[in-house]
């Protein structure tokens, strides 16, 4: 077996018991890396020597009793956690020689469990985006190819593109993701792998690039769901650091997989049946909800009545508070700065902000600073708060009646690079699905289920309770056993 | 609603985005797109709502308030350390009091 192959899980076994160590686990992977980074362009920082010296200092902890819970895994940190002396580029321009001086709270949790960090990922450019075609490096191609047209080059999902190719290409075991509207789930269901966005408060946002702070959450991504529930287990934990970070007990969700689902009510929304939605995705909801009953579970239609108005009222809140978030891109204190000759202070804001940002931030944040100013604050932000507020408590009915909600986790498998770039709306629409659990703060896990007619993964999702991952996480292990996914995509380190 | 030409530059000079001429039309056409497609909120019915800021969805996880006191400090040196234009221990900036 090619030491790329294994689990997280299996890893772990495999160097407990000796059979290999985190040096030649992490140079394994590294070689992968050098191999198929060119094409997939999965990482914008390479930390090889970093990784090698953090393999080697694990391997001799290991040696004198000291094991952490991730003790010589090597993972890979989505460039939008902030790494003590690591460029950290956010996927933008505008943070193109960054360095920060500081860790943020989730990858020094990693590193405290013993974790080793290949570098850094790629993602749409400060994780806005659903196809990782944003980044200042570049876009990602998802590993995976349709089988009768393997030539076109596929999207891997945003805006954790590069988090979801490294894992699902076997450049990583594990990767450090965050999610807005749909960013660790849909990259994940889009390249065949499993992601979980927690419960809004479960991990510390110290230390993450913001973007939307009262969406965005860390969550992992990894092969399996057992390897999720490990990850999110050492990334999960209070942090005074974070006013919005829950002062709550971690549970053991590895041990919550293997819970089962008998007896557990499942939720079916109605309106996520979408006109025009492929019939694949269809049938293969239908095909979860049956495995789910197989083994225990009963199924139940609910309503989420205000579930079609999340996307706008997302893509009112998301940039607004985004283009508050983002005023601290000045040019003046870290990051580039544009000036021409005579330049004033503003004149070097406005240059600064042109040159650095994309068009896609560019576009948001022009947008949220439209639906928060003076007379317009009412009809757009107001207005969306309320209806977010509707959307919740949407979710608090429906779970007066059942334990977990099962979706799919997207409208369609993976696209080519070069479809849905020129309707802002068309790319919107990918995080239909997801976008809900983000508004209410809920658990949403990805978990790859099947493929479509052309070979390409398509996932579930499942929705819980806040703070009821275990719950989540046992739905979401049942599935995957009953569909038993092994599929390969094509690129991958060890073919 | 439509946004003319004259409010997307305001937009964008409130937001400090310098927009060239030539990026106007554009700008106007994606953002009246995308503000045509949000348009559908007014349909919902939001009489006696209480707006929802975000948040932890639960009591026992809501936001806090810390003890006013200082736990950081004396980094000059890092917090400067990724100035664009670092001048001693300020931030540099074109002059801006003549």
């Amino acid at each position: 077996m090619h030491p790329t192959d294994f689990t997280l899980r299996g890893a772990i076994d495999a160097l407990s018991e000796g059979t290999i160590s985190s040096v030649e686990l992490t140079q394994a992977h590294l070689d992968g890396i050098a191999k198929l980074n060119p094409r997939l362009n999965a990482f914008i920082t390479v930390t090889a020597e970093k990784a090698l010296a953090q393999a080697k200092a694990s391997d001799e902890r290991r040696a004198a009793g000291q094991v952490g819970a991730l003790e010589g895994i090597p993972l890979a940190i989505k460039d939008l956690f902030c790494t003590a002396g690591t460029r950290t580029t956010a996927g933008s321009r505008i943070l193109d020689s960054f360095v920060p001086p500081y860790e943020s709270t989730v990858s020094q949790k990693l590193l405290n469990d013993g974790a080793v960090f290949l570098g850094k990922a790629n993602l749409d450019e400060f994780a806005m985006g659903s196809s990782n075609t944003t980044s200042a490096s570049g876009p990602v191609e998802n590993p995976w190819s349709r089988a009768n047209d393997p030539d076109t080059r596929l999207v891997p999902g945003g805006s954790s593109g590069g988090s979801a190719a490294a894992v699902a290409a076997r450049l990583a075991l594990g990767a450090t993701a965050t999610d807005t509207g749909g960013s660790i789930r849909q990259p994940a269901a889009f390249c065949g792998i499993a992601g979980i966005k927690p419960t809004y408060g479960r991990c510390s946002r110290f230390g993450i690039v913001a973007f939307a702070s009262s969406l965005d959450q860390a969550g992992p991504v990894a092969r399996t769901v057992e390897d999720c529930a490990i990850l999110l287990k050492s990334m999960a934990g209070f942090d005074p650091k974070d006013s919005t970070s829950a002062d709550m007990p971690v549970p053991d969700f590895a041990k919550a997989c293997e819970r089962g689902v008998k007896g557990l009510r499942i939720g079916v929304p109605k309106e996520y049946r979408l006109d025009g939605m492929a019939p694949e995705i269809v049938a293969l909801w239908e095909q979860g909800l049956q495995w789910l009953r197989d083994a225990g579970a009963e199924t139940v239609e609910i309503s989420l009545p205000h579930a079609k108005y999340a996307l706008p009222t997302y893509y009112i809140v998301a940039p607004a508070e985004a283009s508050s978030n983002l005023a601290r891109y000045d040019g003046v204190r870290f990051g580039m700065r544009v000036t021409e000759p005579g330049s004033d202070l503003r004149d070097l804001y406005e240059r600064t902000r042109a040159a650095g940002f994309g068009a896609e931030v560019r576009r948001r944040i022009m947008i949220g600073t439209y639906v928060l100013s003076a007379g317009y604050y009412d009809a757009y932000y107001l207005k969306a708060q309320k209806v977010r507020a509707l959307i919740r408590r949407d979710f608090e009915q429906a779970y007066a009646d059942v334990d977990a909600i099962v979706t799919p986790a997207t409208p369609s498998a993976a696209f080519g690079m070069d479809e849905k770039q020129d309707d802002p709306v068309a790319m919107y629409l990918n995080d239909i699905f997801t976008v809900t659990a983000n508004l209410a703060g809920l658990p949403g896990l990805a978990v790859p289920a099947g493929l479509d007619g052309q070979g390409l993964p398509l996932g579930l999702q499942v929705i819980g309770r806040a703070f009821d991952e275990e719950t989540v996480f046992a739905v979401g292990r049942t599935l995957e056993r009953a569909a038993g996914f092994d599929a390969l995509p094509r690129l991958r380190a060890g073919a | 609603m439509s946004l003319d030409t004259a409010t997307i530059r305001r937009i964008a000079s409130l937001a400090r985005i310098r927009l060239d001429e030539s990026e106007v039309q554009q700008a106007q056409a994606e953002i009246n797109g995308i503000l045509g497609w949000i348009e559908q909120l007014q349909e919902v019915d939001t009489d006696g709502v209480e707006p929802m800021a975000g948040g932890s969805p639960v009591a026992q996880a809501k936001a806090r308030l810390r003890r006013d006191v200082v736990t950081d400090g004396g980094q000059a040196d890092a917090v400067l350390a990724n100035a664009p234009d670092r001048q001693g221990q300020y931030f540099g900036v074109p002059k801006v009091v003549e």
